[in-house]
């Protein structure tokens, strides 16, 4: 197998095993994607984010029969989480798109968060990539169950809708900072239940409230129902409204360079902390420093100020 | 990091005792894997699909209706047709031994019959796993 010709004609195994890979942390697969990355950034990414229990697999299954029946093709990344006892987890919300089991067109992949914050997987941005780079038109990436404050996906998708559902609390939920805030679209699912329409009410109070600047995006409210496989089309419709919005108020471009600047920045300070530990992290001066902070004989401003300047930075 | 052991679990045809399964899938995870539970109704094709998309290590197949002869070929067969012979393939649930013999000629790696313990299928697992090349 050619990890990257194999890749970029579009085959399963190799993209699989390239995630694998990435996930995995192994240097093949960053060898890979530097190859790669010349060929990624054609795929329009959407995020899906929301509480757990809110639907959101199910809502997925729906948007891929719907932008299917566009003929558009489409790759999805689950995340669910991991233990943090065992390291384990159990990945489940492929079972909900099993009727896509045998498109070729469809490809949908289960990740653990390997002890991610934030509502992804650690290599979620990079297997991103590798789907873009097997040609995908469209990636799906579903986050875990989040609560509140776990935004990652907006730096990933280029267009997110927060799903919410009818039960969940009061307006004052609805009014709170955070997750709530970065909705590009705000999605009401099972709204086939009672006190969709008074979420609704909220939701738009809500959006009504917010001072928007002359000219901006306003979120769009969709009403969905997977169990009833409503909503679908205008969900996609939402989608790509937005991100013909985004092209025409030249904002994709800028949000193409974001996009790119944030994995780069992580990769930078992962990189740089590394190798920082790595030449002092073993010296007596760095159990000292430990020990020192223990005992409460150094504050840890100081003691991080020592460590960076040790390594010469 | 280590490399994380993937293990895909399903169960095939109309086949909805999902008790051993579910066990088994939270076992697995206590033991540190990634359990990509398929669902129910699964065809060979579906299970194959899945296997290659997630690049699993395990393709363990729950099997209490008595389908294992027609469904567990299919699935072993499948992988090979599709280059994904790599894959350790598994199964467990009720199986006569003369079936298992069977089984076992037909390519499939080991089989668990009433009474295996969680611990053993996830010492199993593990003891494959570490005579893997490294690869």
């Amino acid at each position: 197998m050619d990890l990257v010709r194999d890749t970029l004609a579009g085959g399963q195994l190799a993209g699989a095993r390239l995630i694998r890979l990435l996930d995995d942390e192994d240097e093949r697969g960053v060898a890979a994607l530097r190859e790669l990355y010349p060929h990624t950034g054609r795929a329009f990414v959407i995020g899906i984010t929301g509480p757990p229990g809110a639907g959101k697999s199910s809502l997925v299954d729906c948007l891929i029969a719907e932008l299917r029946g566009r003929d558009t093709t489409v790759a999805v990344l689950a995340i669910d989480p991991s233990s943090p006892f065992s390291g384990g987890a159990i990945l489940g919300d492929r079972v909900r798109m099993q009727r896509h089991a045998l498109d070729d067109g469809v490809f949908v992949r289960s990740m653990a968060t390997r002890g991610q914050l934030g509502g992804l997987s650690r290599s979620t941005f990079e297997a991103s990539m590798v789907l873009d780079a097997m040609g995908y038109q469209v990636i799906i990436v579903e986050t875990v169950g989040v609560g509140q404050d776990e935004l990652e996906v907006v730096e990933l998708a280029h267009s997110t809708a927060v799903v919410s559902i009818p039960g969940m609390g009061d307006d004052v939920q609805a009014m709170k900072a955070g997750i709530m805030e970065i909705g590009n679209i705000l999605v009401i699912n099972k709204a086939d239940k009672e006190g969709a329409d008074r979420l609704e009410q909220q939701l738009l109070t809500m959006l009504h409230l917010r001072d928007y600047p002359q000219g901006s995006w306003l979120p769009p409210l969709v009403k969905t129902s997977a169990l009833n496989q409503e909503g679908a089309a205008e969900l996609v419709d939402s989608f790509y409204a937005h991100r013909q919005w985004q092209i025409d108020n030249d904002c994709l471009e800028s949000k193409v360079v974001a996009r790119e600047l944030h994995f780069f920045q992580e990769l930078v300070r992962d990189m740089a902390s590394r190798r920082m530990l790595r030449r002092v992290g073993d010296s007596d001066a760095y159990r000292q420093l430990v020990s020192d902070l223990a005992a409460r004989r150094v504050d840890p401003y100081t003691a991080a100020e020592r460590l960076v300047a040790q390594s010469g930075l | 990091m280590a490399r994380k052991t993937r293990v895909l679990l399903g169960k095939m045809g109309l086949d909805c005792h999902t008790i051993g399964v579910t066990v088994l899938a939270q076992a697995l995870r206590d033991a540190g894997m990634e359990v990509i539970y398929s669902g129910l109704k699964q065809t060979a094709d579906m299970i194959v699909r899945t296997a290659i998309q997630e690049d699993v290590d395990v393709v363990g197949i729950s099997s209490l209706s008595g389908g294992h002869m027609r469904y567990l070929p299919e699935v072993v067969e499948g992988l090979r047709a599709a280059g994904a012979e790599d894959k350790l393939v598994i199964c467990g649930g009720v199986i006569p031994e003369r079936d298992a013999v069977k089984l076992k000629a037909l390519g499939v790696d080991e089989v668990f019959t009433m009474g295996a313990e969680t611990a053993h299928i996830a010492r199993y697992i593990n003891g494959k796993m570490d005579e893997r090349p490294a690869a």
